[in-house]
């Protein structure tokens, strides 16, 4: 089979954490957003879902950072933060390691990719599953992108790590779903969460829509953390799935700024 | 060694239920086998979270010790606030702050009638 979905949706903390502080309004069509996203992800049926992700050093860390790591294991759990912080309960999550182990497998044929058989979830996943498989009833297998602790993954790299994905998702016989966390501009757990620049999110998730890869390669990590801050990092997960897409076109469903979310909030699918 | 060794500790705190146990318990024993000077010992023991700021570490991992020690959004980044004013600008790292010291960037959302209140 292959890609039966993808997409990508944010993953900040506050989603879940300060819901109480946001404007409801905004912040009420934003979860509708995320809930017909859920109906959509289940309506195309999938055997498990690929989250790449953004991790914040929950497991890698600067004595051995992977440029791009896959998971290979039954069971995970998360979240590793404090559960009443995230507003999230801890839980196992289900894996699926032989699927991964397949995945992995034919990724390594022309990307280079570390396999971890143990990870502990943080909010870049946790958030996206408690919206989107809330009863955690579709095997997970998470991705990680280093997008935090330089010298990053470079941008070309992510999107040939997305094509790699792709091909290793159209090796194998089950159904899967490609969903991409991360914030696009914002400057998360500083002084200055919050501070969002709209005009460079919208103008990011344009060049997004139009799965232009010229386009979504144009750009340099001090000009982005000039423009979007050290959390416009994370567009490497939405290049990645834009490369697995593989030339499909998407659509920004919802994508505004909340800020005590620290994030223009945001969800968008392609049409594959 | 420092900013590593800070952040390391961090990270293997946020990560282990044990670590964190050993921590509240003794926070100098637990801090020992780091390569810490005196000043990131006091900083982590405190905890003094403007001062970590300030030496650079990454708010990725300082969002979790701040949540670690209970400490509340809108208080954790006012902590960052008020080391930035205290000590000075980041040292190091990638999370430096671009905004004023007094900048509200992501105000609570008010309810119609909590607005009323604080008018009246």
């Amino acid at each position: 089979m292959s890609l039966v979905f993808a997409g990508v949706c944010s993953h900040a903390p506050g989603i879940t954490g300060r819901a109480d502080q946001a404007d409801p309004a905004v912040r009420d069509r934003f979860y509708d957003a995320l809930g017909q996203m859920r109906d959509d992800l289940h309506a195309s049926r999938p055997d498990a879902v690929v989250i790449i992700a953004a991790e914040h050093f929950a497991n890698f860390f600067m004595n051995n950072m992977p440029s791009f790591a896959i998971g290979m294991a039954d069971r995970y759990e998360g979240p590793i933060e404090d559960p009443g912080w995230l507003g999230i309960e801890r839980r196992d999550v289900p894996g699926d390691a032989d699927l991964s182990r397949r995945l992995i497998s034919e990724v390594m044929r022309t990307s280079d990719v570390s396999y971890a058989e143990e990870w502990k979830f943080d909010h870049g996943i946790m958030v996206p599953l408690h919206f989107l498989t809330p009863d955690y009833d579709v095997p997970v297998i998470p991705v990680n992108v280093n997008c935090q602790g330089p010298p990053l993954t470079p941008l070309h790299r992510a999107w040939a790590f997305g094509g790699a994905l792709r091909r290793a998702c159209d090796a194998v016989p089950e159904r899967i779903a490609v969903i991409g966390t991360g914030g696009i501009s914002h400057w998360p757990a500083t002084p200055d969460s919050g501070k969002i620049n709209v005009d460079w999110d919208l103008d990011f998730m344009d060049r997004w829509c139009r799965n232009d890869r010229d386009a979504l390669l144009d750009y340099d990590d001090l000009t982005v953390y000039a423009d979007a801050g050290q959390g416009g990092f994370e567009i490497r997960t939405f290049i990645t799935v834009a490369a697995a897409a593989d030339g499909a076109k998407g659509t920004v469903h919802f994508c505004e700024p909340i800020p005590i979310f620290a994030v223009s909030c945001t969800v968008a699918t392609y049409e594959l | 060694m420092t900013l590593y060794a800070v952040q390391k500790f961090l990270f293997e705190l946020n990560r282990s239920d044990a670590a964190q146990v050993a921590y509240l318990a003794d926070r100098h024993a637990v801090l020992e086998p780091y390569d810490l000077t005196d000043e990131e010992v006091e900083a982590l023991v405190e905890p003094d979270i403007g001062k970590l700021f300030h030496l650079g570490v990454n708010g990725q991992i300082l969002m979790h010790f701040a949540a670690f020690h209970q400490i509340e959004w809108q208080d954790y980044l006012q902590r960052m606030r008020d080391g930035i004013a205290l000590h000075g600008p980041v040292r190091e790292g990638v999370y430096a702050m671009t905004t004023g010291i007094d900048e509200v960037v992501a105000p609570v959302h008010q309810q119609p009638d909590q607005q009323d209140d604080e008018r009246s």
